[in-house]
């Protein structure tokens, strides 16, 4: 029999009952948007964090400070110290003291994060200003009061306003607006457009935190990074005679860990998005062995008019599988749909790859054949006299 | 045409054997009129399943066009039910879902026959039984006569040599059956093999031929061959 014969034959008897053909699909449906979600979601991000993180530079290098296991510390002068002493592979060190500030002007208040550093800052986590200026090595010298402000501060402050020059108060001290830092993210709130920063030494006084336990360095050169990562972790050995006391890790490390991590995520997320297709396979079995018990009659009609086996299997099978194509359709447009609507609440750019949509689709057409072959194959085998004597 | 020899046919059920065919032989040759009769439980449902090759003796040989076809495998028997032999049934067997149209398509789809020329021979049967104006009909928007004709359209679309008939009038009342009986005549005219199987001796004398049937034997031939 021809394909496009039993391919008719399927449509038919599809849309002769279509609630329960509807209801077939939804699992298959769920199962394939799953995948589409998942797999554009982990995608989005993974690009947004790989770009931020290349957008840094590759020469950078992070140490954070864990004390662990070490009553000794480093302080920002000592790492300085080490810097000059290593001058020909480390360019520069940016120490960095976090914390959470108000910030009040006019009448308005917000929260947000706050960086302590200096002017090294600039270069080493290639962040400039779009107005005004970075601070400089006298602003940390003095402690002075200055502060660069991110493009959602200065949006949220002053609207189109210029802010250089203006007084703010950060948790209730006066400081001065030297420069807004250019646009990293989307100037939204809780981006890194989000942000404040000042002298490192003015923020040991207004944060009450003398420890600073994040460093950003810089190795002169891309390729002396694996140097620079080796000398920075003698020294801190020597200082705190244990592994656990400091983490030491650069761009690369960081691109790994995330790939890892993704990569990860990607197969718990795809098992489970699996199983649920898997789910769907079962309903469509579930169903068309139903279907076979309900058409009994029919088969053998068929069988007594001349229907070979193979007929009649293949009738059943394209039928399961346009049902499993039909819902692997339906759910990569439901994926797609679901996965940008997901992705701008959750602020993520979701990315659905050709490839994605490839596999999922391939994989309902999977489904539908290995799901479909049993209860077909049952129908071929049936009996025509028996089937016929079927009320 | 048709070479029944000895033919026997047993169903197990549980441990006891029951005997629907007890070594029956019949010949039937080409554009005959016959009718097999018999009361019920005789077995002659049993002996059109295998007259239509819908099923295999447990013994005894059946030639089809003097091939031997009593040991053949069901695709192969498939193919032979959809060349050379038309049923119709006494419960129709339309495929309720279908229009008539496609349901006299349906033999010609697995005969591999496509598109136009389907339709065109289709078309044929259907108003040889003068259902011409009927195609679009479900089988539920038809009355019993109407249906059984559709159901000989869709027997003769192939084109078969033999047609059996298993009570086709069983399921209708005197007037349309004898309708019915009157269009199986008119195929035997045309020059069809019809063995029409049926309890009603009235119904079966109407053939050129009866051949009597009682607890899975022949127990009498009237007529001439
Ligand atoms: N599939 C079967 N299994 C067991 N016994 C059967 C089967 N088919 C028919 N029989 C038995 O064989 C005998 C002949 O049946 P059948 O050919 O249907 O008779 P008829 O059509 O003349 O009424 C009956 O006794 C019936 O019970
Ligand atoms: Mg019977």
């Amino acid at each position: 029999m021809q394909w496009l014969q039993a391919l008719r034959m399927a449509i038919k008897s599809i849309s002769g009952n279509k609630m329960r053909s509807s209801l077939t699909m939804l699992g298959i449906i769920i199962g394939v948007s799953a995948v589409i979600i998942m797999a554009s979601l982990v995608q989005g991000t993974t690009r947004q964090i790989t770009e931020r993180l290349q957008s840094m530079g590759t020469n950078m290098i992070n140490v954070n400070i864990i004390g662990r296991g070490s009553t000794r510390t480093v302080t920002d002068a000592d790492l300085f110290q080490f810097q000059q002493n290593n001058s020909a592979i480390i360019e520069a060190v940016a120490p960095v003291l976090n914390g959470n500030v108000t910030i009040k002007f006019g009448n308005r208040n917000i929260s947000t994060n706050i960086e302590g550093t200096n002017e090294a800052y600039e270069t080493v986590r290639n962040t400039k200003v779009q107005e005004g200026r970075f601070i400089n090595a006298l602003d940390v010298e003095r402690r002075q009061k200055v502060v660069l402000i991110g493009s959602y501060i200065a949006n949220e402050l002053f609207g189109g306003l210029s802010p250089i020059g203006q007084e703010i108060k950060l948790n209730g001290d006066l400081f001065t607006v030297a420069g807004v830092l250019e646009v990293k993210s989307n100037s939204s709130a809780q981006s890194t457009d989000d942000k404040v920063i000042i002298p490192y030494t003015t923020a040991k006084r207004l944060l009450r935190n003398a420890a600073i336990r994040n460093f950003y360095i810089q190795a002169k050169t891309p390729d002396k990074v694996d140097d620079a990562m080796t000398v920075l972790q003698e020294f801190l050995y020597r200082i705190f005679n244990s592994n656990d006391a400091y983490r030491v890790f650069n761009q690369a490390d960081m691109l790994d860990s995330i790939n890892e991590t993704t990569r990860t995520m990607t197969m718990m997320l795809g098992g489970i998005a699996g199983i649920s297709l898997l789910v769907g396979g079962i309903g469509i079995m579930n169903i068309m062995l139903v279907s076979v018990t309900e058409r009994t009659r029919e088969i053998g009609i068929r069988k007594a008019i001349g229907a070979k086996r193979k007929s009649i299997l293949g009738q059943f099978l394209i039928e399961a599988i346009v049902v499993s194509c039909m819902g692997g359709i339906l759910g990569i447009i439901a994926g797609i749909a679901a996965s940008s609507l997901i992705g701008k609440a959750m602020q993520i750019q979701a990315e659905t790859s050709a490839l994605i949509i490839t596999i999922s689709f391939g994989f309902s057409v999977l489904v539908g054949v290995f799901f479909g072959w049993y209860p077909a194959n049952k129908a071929s085998k049936l009996n025509a006299i028996e089937a016929l004597r079927v009320e | 045409m048709i070479k029944i020899e000895d033919i026997y046919k047993t169903y197990k059920m549980g441990l006891t054997e029951v005997h629907a065919l007890n070594g029956v032989s019949i010949e039937v040759e080409e554009k005959e009129f016959v009718a097999i009769a018999g009361p019920s439980g005789s077995g002659k449902s049993t002996l059109m399943n295998i007259i239509g090759c819908l099923d295999t003796p447990t013994s005894g040989k059946y030639f089809l066009d003097g091939k031997d076809v009593s040991r053949l495998k069901e695709d192969e028997l498939s193919e032979i039910r959809n060349k050379k032999i038309g049923f119709i049934f006494q419960g129709f067997n339309l495929l309720p879902k279908l229009t008539a149209l496609e349901n006299v398509e349906l033999p010609l789809i697995y005969l591999g026959i496509r598109g136009k020329e389907r339709h065109r021979l289709a078309m044929e049967a259907l108003e040889g039984v003068g259902l011409g104006d009927r195609i679009r009909h479900k089988p539920s928007e038809l009355s019993g006569g109407q249906q059984q004709r559709v159901a000989i359209a869709r027997a003769l679309s192939t084109k078969p040599a033999i047609i059996l008939a298993d009570e086709p009038t069983g399921s209708l009342d005197s007037k349309t059956g004898a309708e019915i009986m009157k269009m199986l005549k008119d195929l035997n005219q045309s020059g069809k093999t019809i063995i029409l199987i049926t309890h009603d001796t009235g119904i079966a004398s109407q053939a050129a031929r009866m051949i009597n049937i009682y607890d899975g034997k022949v127990l009498k031939e009237s007529g001439v061959a």
